[in-house]
């Protein structure tokens, strides 16, 4: 069947690019109603303790202060865990905004002011005066490492004998390797709006990756079954800060609730460093190989932070019993729980911090071992997943290694540390592997033709700048074989088919295959309307003989007799066809993955230490691309995130304080465009007849992962200096 | 609204005239209140984005008199007399401004939160023909964040609008 020609695999522009270059898509916190309502949190300036007094007489006496809500005034809301328990919720308790007294961290919100106006909320949330009965905190993961416990998912067993193989081997590399916390700031602030609506019902705008969860969320914690609708057409960026209903959420909702009026709250940038974040690690890798650098032993311990009410956990180490052949393996994954907020799920999380420790490990491999980092890799490749046994559905690996290698020139490269540089620029070469999981999750999604042949499609999704409304309408058109213009996709709004949080990398996945099939289903109903008007060239033909192209369907037998879709629907009036997509059976008997290769070379000042990133290749094989123009956007994003990770990305807390102290977009240091130099995407070529229908893996989150490593490994062929903990700043090389 | 009542002893509203978008808008503005919370709040022009309100993200750029500046670090107060051009300003009758066409052609953006203060910005960047060079461009359009990491993408729209903004001369 024809079902995936163009415009699927063109590099279009994207369909909503128009407004987002006018100023004309609107997020959270841009719409507005007559007497709109704005509250200002006020967050909690200990880490532990409890609240004894929160004094707003001040604040309420101005005029045009509406309310100050606490967890004394606050609208009844759910007080057991399991209603605040989220898609995307840890283990645990879940944190319950304004619930009661207890400070369980520092920047929690204790208050919320509601004015008129937001300089006055603003205002008046600087006079709330809050006293607290302190007790002692504890928020330094390297103070609790030993009071760890085991993590409540834990990593796939151990193979094998690993102390036996570790000990016996001729090569071992044995180091450890230390990531911090790092924020998502997307660049818009978590922000609701929420409207009042004269049946009591609430129509929210909120920024989040899950229109349907954010929903769920709000019905159970205040009791407000089907009256509650929430949209996100447009998200100013998550990277899985969207991934849980955030506390400006509960707070907008409960202040419209208790005035009956219609009230937004906008999180400052400072604010956006009081909830969730990628946790702090510490790893430790050992390695051991025979004198050819292929591996006998592998063990890979990770501790990860989380907080006192929830368990965190992400595949961190699991990448280690997958990425190479190895039959000795061991792996181990620890939490230590601190006076902090409960970390989140952060662009490839687990893999961005746990691939960057085993990949820096690989390196150390292959000069412990004396093998080109490259040729080491390929000693080593797998085409099975050791933690499952299973063979990938496709793994083209090795061409990520081979074009990304030719590409950068990497046969070029030296051996040696420090044999490469220009005046006082040390220059290094450094390549990492990259892999992440290629999800399928349960999606559905509507397709609607009108009378007029305008083709509707929908589905409760999100487009984080993920490119998703343009990869659903390319999808789309190619099954009926429709132009774009005649296309539409529709998602945020949670009245839509359901559709799973968009994250993961499993977007096209999941819910291109739900739009793929709704419009197959389509087809059938197109193809019994042709049928029932009399005499019907179409009569007696099944789906396989007619062809969907150029607006029409044609037969593909004699008398190839093609009929315009428009005509079909002038006459049978608009058809619908809504359809649910469950991964595959197909997709048991396999281990499914994205793999990428990433080739960076660094300049690093000898006298200053500074290091800059100069040329970067990354190799991706993620199957078929829908779209080459965005899905290289996402891949170069994703090494620039890497990049940041390596170099920039660090919020750092004052343990005495137990607060953050660089919460603003001038002291957390993201990469700046004079910081990134030119970024090559390749896709290779990938065939895959398992992952979906579709053949498509998604490309969120492989871009990022093993670009910290490769800049590491960079830096130390620069320097012949081994930083293992980021992010590599002048003063670890100096 | 409270934005006409200001507490007791608090300074009165002032009025000031713009030149917004192309057209005269005489407006009554708090002391208070900063150009940018002016454009999104009291007008509803909510394309200039609010990203930090410090001055350290560069999402709210915006245009007065041709120059590209931080509209959340300027009091609407203090841009009396001046002309300014929000993004909702830059596209013409004829359709997209070059600089917006060259981001939609180039995939410039991902999100759209910080692609108006982008766009503004690299038309400043235009009028004052300092940037010749691309590690120069870089530079120059450092103050301006891009979370998605689409600053490739960026970097080739303004090298690619540049010539036509240069010939035209115009302050937008």
């Amino acid at each position: 069947m024809n079902t995936l020609a163009a415009p699927v695999g063109q590099p279009l522009a994207r369909v909503d690019g128009p407004l987002k270059v006018t100023g004309q898509a609107r997020y959270a916190a841009e719409f507005g109603a007559p007497g709109l309502l704005h509250g200002v949190v006020v967050c909690s300036r200990i880490a532990r303790g409890q609240v004894l007094r929160i004094d707003a007489r001040e604040a309420e006496a101005l005029d045009g202060v509406v309310l100050v809500l606490t967890h004394e005034n606050r609208p009844p809301v759910a007080s057991y865990d399991k209603p605040y328990q989220d898609d995307d919720a840890a283990d645990g308790s879940p944190f319950r905004p304004l619930f009661n007294d207890r400070v369980l961290y520092s920047g929690q919100p204790l208050a919320l002011v509601v004015a008129e106006t937001r300089e006055l909320a603003r205002h008046a949330a600087s006079l709330v005066r809050i006293e607290y009965r302190q007790e002692p905190h504890q928020t330094d993961l390297l103070a609790v490492r030993e009071q760890a416990h085991e993590a409540p998912e834990p990593p796939p067993a151990p193979r094998g004998d690993f102390a036996g193989a570790f000990a016996a081997a001729p090569v071992r590399v044995e180091c450890e390797y230390q990531t911090p916390v790092e924020h998502h700031n997307p660049m818009e602030t978590h922000a609701s709006t929420v409207f009042y609506q004269a049946d009591g019902g609430l129509l929210v705008h909120d920024k989040t990756q899950g229109v349907q969860n954010c929903q769920r969320y709000l019905e159970q914690v205040f009791g407000l079954q089907g009256r509650i609708r929430v949209l996100a057409p447009f998200v100013g960026g998550a990277f899985g800060s969207g991934l849980r209903p955030q506390y400006q959420l509960p707070l907008a909702v409960m202040a419209a609730l208790k005035l009956q009026r219609s009230v937004r709250v906008e999180l400052s940038r400072q604010q956006m460093f009081t909830f969730g974040y990628r946790p702090r690690s510490l790893q430790r890798l050992r390695l051991g190989a025979d004198r050819d650098g292929r591996l006998q032993a592998l063990a890979h311990q990770a501790l990860g932070q989380t907080s006192r009410f929830e368990d965190f956990t992400e595949h961190e180490v699991d990448w280690s019993g997958m990425l190479y052949a190895c039959d000795n393996v061991q792996l181990g994954y620890r939490l230590a729980a601190l006076d902090v907020y409960t970390p989140l799920d952060m662009r490839a999380p687990g893999a961005a911090i746990g691939v960057f420790a085993l990949e820096c490990a690989m390196d150390e491999l292959a000069y412990a071992a004396s093998v080109d980092p490259l040729e080491l890799r390929l000693r080593n490749y797998s085409e099975v997943n050791g933690n499952q046994g299973k063979r990938y559905s496709s793994k083209e690996l090795r061409a990520c290694y081979v074009q990304g290698a030719e590409r950068f020139g990497w046969a070029q490269r030296p051996q040696a540390p420090r044999s490469l540089r220009e005046g006082n620029q040390l220059i290094g070469m450094g390549m990492a592997t990259g892999v992440w999981e290629a999800l399928q999750m349960p999606a559905s999604a509507r397709a609607c033709i009108d009378a007029d042949g305008r083709l509707q499609v929908s589905s409760a999704t999100a487009d984080i700048g993920t490119g998703t409304y343009t990869a659903m309408t390319q999808i789309a058109a190619a099954a009926l074989g429709l132009p774009m213009e005649a296309v539409e996709f529709r998602l945020g709004d949670s009245n839509l088919p359901q559709a799973p949080l968009e994250g993961g990398s499993a977007t096209v996945s999941s819910v291109g295959s739900a739009v793929h099939q709704a419009c197959l289903a389509l087809r059938q109903k197109l193809l019994d309307a042709a049928q029932q008007s009399p005499a019907s060239p179409f009569t007696g033909a099944s789906l396989d003989d007619v062809a969907f192209a150029n607006g029409s369907m044609r037969l593909k037998r004699p008398p190839y007799t093609a009929l315009a879709l428009e005509r079909i629907v002038g006459v049978s009036g608009a058809l619908e066809a809504e359809v649910r997509v469950e991964p595959g059976e197909q997709r048991k008997n396999w281990a499914t993955a994205t793999h990428s290769a990433v080739f960076v070379e660094v300049r690093v000042d000898e006298e200053l230490g500074t290091v800059k990133v100069s040329r970067v290749v990354s190799a991706v094989a993620a199957g078929r691309v829908v779209n080459p123009q965005t899905a290289g956007n996402q891949i170069v994003g994703g090494v620039v995130w890497g990049i940041g990770q390596a170099l920039h990305e660090e919020t750092l807390i004052d343990h005495r304080l137990g607060r953050y102290m660089n919460h603003n977009l001038a002291e957390y240091h993201l990469p700046v465009q004079a910081d990134i130099p030119s970024i090559e995407a390749i896709f290779v070529e990938e065939h895959d007849s398992v992952v979906n229908a579709l053949g498509s893996k998604g490309v969120g989150e492989i871009g990022i992962v093993g670009v910290a490593a490769a800049v590491a490994n960079a830096v130390y062929h620069a320097t012949g200096k081994r930083v293992r903990e980021l992010p590599i700043t002048l003063d670890k090389l100096l | 609204m409270s934005q006409n009542l200001p507490a007791a002893g608090a300074p009165a509203a002032c009025r000031i005239l713009l030149e917004l978008n192309g057209e005269r808008r005489e407006l009554e503005v708090q002391p208070w209140t900063t150009l940018l919370d002016l454009l999104r709040d009291q007008l509803g022009l909510s394309g200039t984005k609010k990203g930090c309100d410090h001055g350290q993200c560069g999402a709210c750029t915006v245009l007065v008199d041709g120059r590209r500046i931080n509209s959340c670090l300027s009091l609407a107060v203090m841009q009396d007399g001046a002309k300014v051009t929000t993004v909702e300003g830059l596209a013409g009758a004829d359709g997209l401004h070059p600089m917006q066409a060259a981001f939609v052609r180039h995939d410039a953006f991902q999100c759209g939160y910080c692609t108006p203060g982008q766009i503004c910005s690299a038309v400043g960047l235009a009028n004052e023909n300092r940037a010749h060079t691309r590690d120069e461009l870089r530079e120059q359009m450092s103050g301006n964040l891009c979370r998605c990491g689409a600053y490739p993408n960026i970097l080739a729209a303004i090298e690619d609008a540049l010539p036509t903004l240069r010939g035209q001369g115009g302050d937008a």
